[in-house]
């Protein structure tokens, strides 16, 4: 049962809450237990005819040839759909938001990239003839060498996935070939530290399996347009996405959903709803797509499995001095939304910890797997589980309780953090305290009287002085390794715009960005509290000089660079992923 | 192929169609005669999203020949409630929030209707093993047992089963 405790932050929460911890009935509950809500299975046509699609057998193949004449003769087939019947038959999900190149076809024309993409699409008036016509068409494969494993498919001569991408990797803002993230210089803190914890993780793939398989009915509706019932988590993310496949205004498509029977993120990539449409469109008639169980599980796209390396540094009192991760997100063939999953695990890093040194080199893998998507906090949940396996390995490296060591490393209100934002509501020291006290974990004195309200800023919210590099820098030889090539003064919240290593121009000769907006710089306050990072054992820790690595630079707070424009809109999208297309 | 005349009660209502021999009764009772209260999950028996009652015994419908039901009485969750007037289990269930996206409801329910019609006071074990061919992928279902227990205490249950 829900429990509010009203001894934590109660200066920051409202507790005249008209909902929250009170019941209410949902405005869905009624349509749910009469079998009445509207699924979008659950709609009846005149004349409604059945899709189904060829999938590829193979991981990656060439395709040679594609014969459907015996299959245009079955009983009951009304129309067969090939790569080429699509208007635009190349896209990638966040091209809505001009985030990265099309790569993906509705229906492969040259080759097939993983095992289940879809080739040729049936049209016929019952589900079994779409299924019996669907056995009658020829696809002459030749097929190719493949690649499953992330760190494989990064190493040159490796079989190139996506032609779009033909490096395996998803392209950063044109120029590197992963995520970035640098504050203050992990390799002289490594050298101070007392234990190096290194270890290697690696997830699965995970099917959201939702009882209700993907799928939609579209149908052509008066005035020229189309009615389509929709399984999709973001109904106009999918209209959107028909829209531009399908060469359509928006206008013309009318979107029916919102009920959605399970989703946890596998029903965000229109699977379906292209080729639903087209086939109304095609045929003039109301057309279902609906995957089937096995479909849905093989090829209904999964949480990108992801592999993590973590290095710790550790001093003898407990103190993390540095954190490195190095990660690789497995994308399945085609990007999706895995270049935006590997930004949100950027951002996320180091965890929720004060970590003074943090490096992290983040990258999206193209391999001949069925492409991952969307899926609970996809980006976040498997580095999440990652570090905190390494939190109790590092806990277990210099002799501390795994709790109190979470509590000594937590981040607190008003800390900086490696992505150089402020901290703010931080309570993962009531959280430990809170899970503790409800196991049953004994904790020390020291430790329960901890509070994320206090004991942060200072010292803590200054930003190091931190050595960039170049690696991983796109058409260069040999960038995967390799020294800094300059150190960015204590304080700098970017690289500043006249060092951005790439305005000459992308590899495909984009325009370059106009302009990179920028943030409000943050003024730390003056350092006149003192460093707060204090230490959880009852003994006082060894005396520790600060050093360049452990303590933050004493420079004082530096100059604040003049404020920049602030931009909203689209274009703040193109801030974040640092590129903009068209 | 040879259609099959096919003629049985829905709900309590006579309906006939004409079926193919390979034809299951969820096809029949979705796309033949509108009734949208079983869903498709699987096709294979495992989810149990179609279950419907076929003269009082638990039937998944995916894998019940539409042509075997000739003469008999099909219960599907769209004929639970009597007109506006929710059945016992339909109102536990909605008093204990006992759904989330509302995909596995209908069989839930129907597989709930069976055990309390078998068993009028089931223990909380009873419940689990009585729903235990239904999947909730919503991972809702301590609210599921919890709500037909309540709806077995109620007492009102015995008279409509």
């Amino acid at each position: 049962m829900l429990e509010f405790r009203k001894d934590l932050f109660a200066a920051e929460r409202d507790d005249n809450l008209n909902i929250v911890g009170k019941g209410a009935q949902r405005q869905d509950m009624p349509g749910h237990v009469t079998g009445r809500s509207p699924f979008f299975d659950d709609h009846a046509f005149e004349g409604l005819l059945h899709l189904k699609v060829v999938r590829s057998p193979h991981h990656h193949a060439r395709i040679r040839a594609i014969d459907t004449t015996a299959a245009e003769r079955a009983p009951g087939v009304k129309r067969i759909l090939r790569g080429a019947d699509v208007p635009l038959n190349k896209n990638t999900l966040l091209s809505l938001i001009n985030f990265g190149k099309d790569d993906e076809p509705t229906l492969a024309v040259s080759k097939v990239s993983y095992k289940g993409e879809p080739v040729v699409a049936i049209i016929a008036e019952t589900e079994q003839q779409a299924l019996a016509a669907r056995a009658l068409v020829r696809v002459d494969y030749d097929v190719l060498p493949h690649v499953f494993d992330v760190e494989e498919a990064l190493k040159p001569g490796a079989p190139v996935v996506n032609e779009t991408y033909p490096n395996n990797y998803f392209e950063y803002h044109d120029r590197y070939d992963h995520s970035k993230l640098r504050f203050g210089d992990v390799d002289r803190a490594f050298a101070t530290a007392d234990f190096i914890v290194d270890d290697r993780y690696q997830m699965s793939p995970i099917e959201h399996a939702p009882t209700e398989t993907n799928g939609s009915i579209a149908a052509p509706e008066q005035n020229d347009r189309f009615v389509v019932h929709s399984c999709a988590q973001g109904l106009f993310f999918s209209l959107g996405t028909a829209a531009k496949i399908l060469k359509l205004e928006s206008n013309r498509l009318h979107f029916i959903g919102g009920t959605v029977g399970g989703g946890f993120g596998g029903k965000v990539d229109s699977l379906t709803e292209p080729l639903s449409i087209l086939g109304a469109m095609m045929t003039g008639q109301p057309v279902r797509y609906v995957l089937d169980r096995e479909e849905e599980m093989l090829y209904g796209s999964p949480r990108g499995a992801e592999r993590i390396y973590i290095k710790d540094g550790i001093l003898r009192d407990g103190r993390i001095v540095a954190r490195r991760i190095r990660s690789y997100f497995d994308a399945g063939a085609y990007t999706r939304l895995s270049s935006y999953a590997a930004i949100k695990c950027t951002a996320h890093l180091p965890g929720p910890y004060t970590i003074p040194n943090v490096s992290a080199d983040i990258y999206v893998a193209y391999t001949n797997r069925c492409p991952s998507t969307a899926m609970r906090g996809f980006g976040i949940t498997a580095v999440d589980f990652a570090l905190e396996v390494h939190m109790d390995k590092g806990a277990e490296a210099c002799g501390m309780d795994p709790m109190e060591f979470r509590i000594l490393n937590a981040y607190r209100d008003e800390d900086m953090k490696a992505h150089r934002r402020v901290a703010k509501n931080t309570a993962l020291i009531e959280c430990v305290q809170v899970v503790a006290e409800k196991a049953g974990w004994p904790l020390s004195d020291e430790a329960r009287r901890q509070s994320s309200l206090t004991g942060g800023g200072g010292a803590r919210a200054l930003i190091p002085a931190t050595p960039i590099d170049d690696n991983g820098r796109i058409g260069r030889p040999e960038t995967r390794t390799g020294p800094a090539t300059e150190t960015l003064p204590a304080g700098a919240m970017r690289i500043p715009m006249t060092k951005q290593p790439i305005m000459e121009g992308s590899a495909e000769a984009r325009p370059t960005p106009a302009a990179v907006p920028q943030y409000e710089p943050y003024r730390p306050t003056p350092a006149s509290m003192p460093p707060a990072y204090q230490p959880m054992p009852a003994a006082p820790p060894p005396a520790m000089p600060p050093t360049a690595a452990t303590a933050p630079p004493p420079a004082a707070a530096p100059a604040p660079a003049p404020a920049q424009p602030t931009q909203h809109g689209a274009v703040r999208f193109s801030s974040v992923f640092g590129t903009r297309r068209r | 192929m040879a259609k099959i005349p096919v003629q049985f009660r829905l709900n309590g209502s006579d309906r006939a169609a004409f079926v193919g021999p390979s034809d299951n009764l969820l096809t029949l009772l979705r796309r033949g005669l509108n009734d949208f209260g079983p869903k498709y999950g699987c096709g294979q028996g495992t989810c149990g999203t179609c279950t419907v009652l076929v003269d009082g015994d638990l039937q998944l419908s995916c894998l019940t020949l539409a042509a075997t039901c000739e003469g008999k009485h099909v219960e599907t969750v769209s004929g639970m409630a009597e007109g506006p007037v929710l059945h016992p289990l339909q109102q536990a269930f909605m008093d204990h929030f006992a759904a989330q996206c509302g995909f596995c409801t209908p069989g839930m329910l129907t597989a709930a209707k069976a055990l309390l019609a078998a068993n009028p006071n089931p223990t909380r074990a009873e419940v689990i093993d009585g729903i235990s061919g239904n999947i909730c992928r919503c991972t809702g279902y301590d609210a599921i047992i919890e709500a037909i227990l309540a709806a077995a205490r109620g007492g009102q249950a015995k008279r409509t089963y």
